[in-house]
């Protein structure tokens, strides 16, 4: 017996309004977790490269920690270890929100102390020597420059963490994979539901690369 | 004749290299001070000294009758001196980021809050002052390197500066461009500006300045007017020096 597999336009169309619901999903972990993220990410960042080993050690620390580790192995800590440590169960939206903040909030990091670090010593003593604090020599001299650098990088852990919520289907979050998962148990048509879960995860990267394409082309014409 | 800048037995060290060795110095209101000397001898270290950019290990210095002690880094009275003396680096420092005029516009604003309106008038002025005022809403970088260098000296006048530092100005330029930044300090030294200038345009220091200093690795050994420091020099350093640059 020959076995023909036949790829099933059909099936594949059938499955997007079920597999679409776990889009709020995909993009609400996404974009919460990348928001905080990014302000532990400055937090962090900053930290790592002062001079005072009780600021810089602990931001080292937690950049280590959360770079080091699997995101996914982190996720099932925050949602089948932690409740043992607080006393109440967490929800997995909550859970699959502070994975992505903390671990893409450690990546942030780094790449918050490279954009700053890459800026040249001359701009804060330049700005010194006008007068301003470090404060502000830091807030209106080197962190505008160093924020345009970061855009590329930061768009790029976007993607990553985007991709990364994919993970979360194992703690049941209705997301992308998820919905796709449950829509097959049905169905069994694996390879459509798949196919069409690839292409909705490359339609929301897709759309956020060309969004950082006009925005770093906006803000860089100005350096 | 009141002493802007004073200082007495400078040390400083970067490690266990002497950089500075007993610095005796002092410079009068309205007085143009050129310091000259090989590259490594410490005469950038020297200016940078008197506005903080450098701390010092041991001696005394004080700018404008405010003393920073050594090793002090005193965040008080390093931001009231550096409100009353200007720098101009050789990098130019200025900020990519901000047009021209921004640029000018900043430290008027954050630092002495002037309204914007004031900061805006000032800027233009300014610029008009040294010779590029139809420029001021491009950003640096669009603007050749002579250009950058007189945003960046009329940046450090916007805050009415009572002292002038200037760290090899020209040292960057294209040779076409260094006349046109030379010009402008000669126009501020002709008004009475105060002016501590590191650089290597020897022909400038013999015409502008009052008052010629040549350090030899991290000492004074020659000091005097540009006349007898250039044509007369007591010191056989000071000698070997100037027959090297003076050459060609």
């Amino acid at each position: 017996m020959e076995f023909q597999f036949q790829f099933d336009w059909q099936a594949a169309i059938d499955s997007i309004p079920f597999i679409i619901k776990g889009i709020p999903y995909t993009l609400l972990i996404s974009f919460g977790g990348l928001v905080i993220g990014f302000a532990l990410g400055i937090i962090f960042g900053l930290l790592s490269i002062n001079k005072k080993w009780f600021f810089k050690w602990p931001a080292t620390a937690y950049i280590e920690i959360f770079r080091g580790t699997p995101i996914l192995v982190q996720v099932l800590f925050i949602f089948y270890g932690l409740p043992d440590l607080i006393g109440a169960p967490v929800d997995p939206l909550t859970a699959g929100i502070a994975a992505i903040a903390l671990n893409s909030g450690a990546y942030i990091s780094e790449v918050v102390r490279g954009g700053v670090q890459s800026i040249d010593k001359g701009q804060t003593e330049a700005g010194l020597s006008l007068g301003l604090s470090r404060t502000q020599t830091f807030w209106s001299i080197t962190w505008p420059q160093a924020f345009r650098r970061m855009i590329p990088p930061l768009g790029n852990q976007a993607i990553v963490s985007i991709k990364d919520t994919s993970l979360f289907s194992v703690i049941g979050v209705g997301e992308l994979v998820r919905q796709g998962q449950i829509y097959i148990a049905n169905t069994f048509t694996a390879f459509e539901v798949y196919f069409v879960v690839a292409i909705l995860y490359l339609a929301i990267t897709l759309s956020l690369s060309l969004i950082l394409r006009l925005v770093e082309r906006r803000g860089l014409a100005s350096v | 004749m009141t002493q802007i800048v004073k200082m007495k037995g400078m040390n400083k060290y970067f490690g266990s290299l002497h950089v500075l060795k007993e610095i005796d110095l002092t410079v009068e209101q309205g007085e143009v001070v050129v310091i000259i000397g090989a590259s490594g001898s410490g005469k950038s270290t020297l200016i940078r000294c008197v506005n903080g950019l450098e701390e010092f290990e041991s001696g005394q210095l004080e700018v404008d009758s405010q003393p920073l002690a050594p090793k002090s880094g005193n965040p008080k009275s390093l931001a009231e001196i550096r409100k009353e003396v200007g720098m101009v680096f050789q990098q130019f420092n200025l900020f990519p980021h901000l047009t021209v005029k921004k640029n000018i516009m900043l430290a008027p604003q954050k630092v002495k809050n002037a309204p914007e309106v004031i900061a805006n008038a000032t800027a233009e002025r300014l610029l008009n002052r040294v010779g590029i005022g139809n420029q001021a809403d491009k950003y640096p970088s669009q603007l050749s390197g002579g250009q950058q260098q007189r945003v960046a000296i009329a940046r450090a006048l916007a805050m009415d500066p009572r002292l002038m530092l200037f760290d090899e100005p020209t040292s960057a330029l294209d040779p076409e461009m260094i006349g046109e930044v030379l010009d402008v300090m000669r126009e501020l030294a002709k008004e009475g500006m105060t002016m501590m200038v590191v650089t290597h345009e020897m022909g400038f220091a013999r015409e502008v300045a009052d008052r010629v200093i040549y350090i030899h690795e991290g000492q004074i050994v020659e000091e005097g007017k540009p006349a007898d420091v250039f044509d007369n020099p007591q010191n056989e350093r000071t000698q070997a020096f100037l027959s090297r640059v003076l050459a060609h």
